[in-house]
């Protein structure tokens, strides 16, 4: 078996006194989709955060594609200029868009093509075209996020995240700040992704979207991975696990 | 060739320092009070006049905030009686002059307070019957201090560091003694690095002290 | 009295310069510095955020006058002796640094923690960050606030006529020493006072709307 392009190891976080990650071991494979449920409070969002260092984790080890993601070879945490080009090969996607807001929707997706790429201005509107196009973004494209719908904001923030032809791709409750009927054209965009092999880690509510889109379901609880498996396996057999079966039921009532 | 520091005479001359620290506490909380009453009665009329009341508050709030306080200090003490004919101690035109200074500000204090007070209180108020007095006595006047009593202690504490400028004319308060002992004795430097921390230290327990109270009246209660 | 305007204007006149003079000094260099201030204040390790929150805090819990005169009497003690020009001057930018840095802080502050998350995920460096995403949002929260700073600045300068410096405010009172008659002097540089401030408190307004980029 070739190595998985994100390795997860033992991997520790604490708030304080809050331990949020309490050894978690996931692998991913390239090309692969895995969502990650469980209960607000199981650390998954953290989980995520970690992958790009946008919280540093206390303990375990994060590799992607081969390379420890917070520390260097010696040990020694990585600087904030080092993580930079790290981080530009992991794209994330954000629950709460976090879109520029002084800037139009192709500015958005041009920043990190010209000023971390090197990429020419020229070079860099035509790919963030061809991504927004692809998000059905077309007509937007001098938009300002103010301008925007919830569900095209966050068509917008996949649009930047993928232009960087990102290794993985991170993406933390992408639909949950979105009104229901804006739901469905993001996870179409998703899906999209996920059929043309981009590797993905996925939090989210969306049970449908587990099923159909992720090959994988990892179910996370208290900072632990405690169920994990093909995803319909795994929603088939969720009744042989107690906190599983409680938190679906849960997850059924809100819908 | 090092300075030799000498404090005896700063010591020797310690009460003028403190009597014009309380002289300048006292100036600036006489003026305060005048000037809340400037502020509240202008932002009253701002708030329920017309067209001309409106244009003159805004003329003086604006002339007031646009003008250093500097220039208002002499205006006041050399310019009107000299107009007039008639003439005021060097104190009493110095607190006229810091009310009138502190009440332009306190109007925008007080329209914001009154601005801030949810509309649904007021029609609950009139719901339960209240005159429209009794409403302000009762409802908006409580809520509207308690929001903008941050905002007062602000004021407070800027106003006690302007009656620095008291001395310019003549009025005793804690620069002017720093003054006064810089000139009879010559320690220039001893006399400021005293008078420094005596600012400094009264600022901070103005501050804190006002927080305290902020926190007694603070509509959340922990 | 035509007489007396010839021979009054071109003093006030000269006094004007010198109160433009010391502002725009006093409003450049501490935009530099309270910027400066203002970044590290949020963003520098203890060892820088720490002295910077106790100079801004000791600078405002200071009479402008009485830093006025510890500048002016106090440098000459460690040796330095600019002169009451400068000496004014220093005192009023070491000011006016604290209050910019507060209002820059303020205005990084409001920026909501995700645009910097979404900055770090795109690969941005520090600067790329600060440079591209945070400070052109900041820039409008930073400046009407600074503009009320500068107006602040213009209405400080006048303390420095404490200091012997023949500015609009000196000048006023030295005509007035010939003159007799103060209240028309008064008014007079008061118009001009307020004349510089209103302009730009109107430009504030005017800025203030072109940077409505985002609908509230």
């Amino acid at each position: 078996m070739t190595q998985p392009l994100v390795q997860i190891r033992g991997l520790k976080k604490s708030f304080g006194t809050l331990r949020v990650l309490d050894g978690v071991d996931l692998d991913v494979a390239k090309g692969e989709a895995v969502c990650v449920i469980g209960p607000s409070g199981s650390g998954k969002t953290t989980l995520l955060r970690c992958i790009n260092l946008l919280e540093p984790y206390d303990d375990g080890s994060i590799r992607v594609d081969g390379v420890e993601v917070g520390y260097d070879d010696n040990r020694k945490r990585r600087s904030e200029r080092a993580l930079a080009p790290i981080r530009a090969d992991i794209g994330m996607v954000f629950q709460l868009f976090n879109l520029f807001p002084h800037l139009s929707a192709l500015e958005n997706v041009m920043l990190g093509l010209t000023k971390v790429r090197g990429i020419s201005k020229a070079e860099a509107k035509d790919r963030a075209t061809q991504w927004l196009t692809r998000v059905g973004l077309a007509d937007k494209l001098q938009n300002l996020p103010s301008q925007l719908s919830g569900g095209q904001q966050q068509r917008v923030g996949i649009a930047r995240a993928v232009a960087m032809e990102p290794k993985v791709l991170l993406l933390d409750e992408i639909t949950s700040a979105l009104d229901p009927e804006l739901v469905g054209e993001v996870l179409q965009v998703v899906q999209g992704l996920a059929r043309d092999g981009m590797t993905m880690i996925v939090v989210t509510h969306e049970m449908t979207f587990a099923r159909d889109v992720g090959s994988r379901i990892v179910f996370m609880d208290e900072g632990r991975v405690i169920v994990e498996g093909a995803s319909r396996e795994v929603l088939a057999n969720a009744a042989s696990n107690e906190r599983l079966k409680t938190f679906l039921a849960r997850i059924e009532m809100k819908h | 060739m090092a300075y030799h520091f000498n404090f005896n005479f700063v010591w020797r001359y310690a009460d003028k320092l403190y009597w014009g620290l309380v002289l300048s506490l006292e100036i600036a909380l006489v003026s305060i009070l005048i000037g809340m009453v400037i502020g509240l009665a202008l932002a009253l009329a701002y708030t329920g006049g017309g067209r001309l009341t409106k244009t003159a508050v805004s003329a003086y709030v604006e002339f007031i905030r646009n003008v250093p306080l500097l220039l208002l200090v002499y205006l006041v003490f050399y310019g009107i009686p000299s107009a007039g004919g008639f003439a005021y101690d060097a104190k009493t035109s110095f607190v006229a002059t810091l009310a009138i200074y502190s009440g332009a500000y306190l109007v925008e204090v007080f329209r914001a307070g009154l601005d801030a007070i949810p509309k649904g209180l007021v029609d609950a108020g009139k719901a339960i019957g209240l005159t429209p007095w009794q409403r302000f006595l009762y409802v908006r006047a409580p809520m509207m201090f308690r929001i903008v009593l941050p905002s007062l202690s602000n004021v407070y504490v800027s106003l006690f560091k302007d009656t620095s400028l008291a001395y310019v004319i003549a009025v005793p308060e804690l620069t002017y003694g720093a003054n006064w002992i810089k000139t009879n004795t010559f320690r220039v430097i001893e006399v400021w690095l005293v008078v420094w921390p005596m600012y400094l230290v009264t600022c901070y327990a103005l501050i804190y002290g006002l927080r305290i109270l902020e926190r007694r009246f603070s509509l959340v209660r922990r | 009295m035509i007489q007396f305007l010839i021979n009054t204007l071109p003093f006030l006149w000269q006094g004007l310069l010198v109160t433009l003079a010391v502002s725009g000094l006093v409003v450049a260099s501490s935009l530099v510095s309270g910027v400066l201030f203002g970044v590290g204040l949020v963003y520098g390790r203890w060892w820088i955020a720490w002295p910077i929150r106790v100079y801004s805090d000791i600078l405002r819990g200071t009479p402008l006058i009485v830093l006025i005169f510890l500048i002016i009497y106090g440098l000459p003690l460690v040796g330095i002796d600019f002169g009451n020009y400068a000496s004014a001057v220093i005192a009023l930018a070491a000011f006016k640094t604290a209050h910019v840095a507060e209002i820059a802080r303020g205005a990084i502050q409001s920026i909501h923690f995700g645009q910097t998350d979404a900055g770090k995920a795109i690969g941005l460096t520090f600067r790329q960050r600060l440079q591209y995403v945070i400070m052109p949002q900041a820039v409008r929260r930073f400046l009407p606030p600074w503009i009320n700073a500068v107006a602040d600045a213009v209405k400080g300068s006048a303390l420095v006529s404490l200091a012997g410096i023949v500015d609009l405010t000196l000048a006023t009172q030295q005509v007035i020493g010939r003159t007799y008659d103060p209240l028309p002097m008064y008014l007079l540089a008061a118009a001009m006072y307020f004349a510089i401030n209103y302009s730009l408190s109107m430009a504030s307004r005017r800025l203030e709307s072109r940077f409505a980029y985002v609908r509230e």
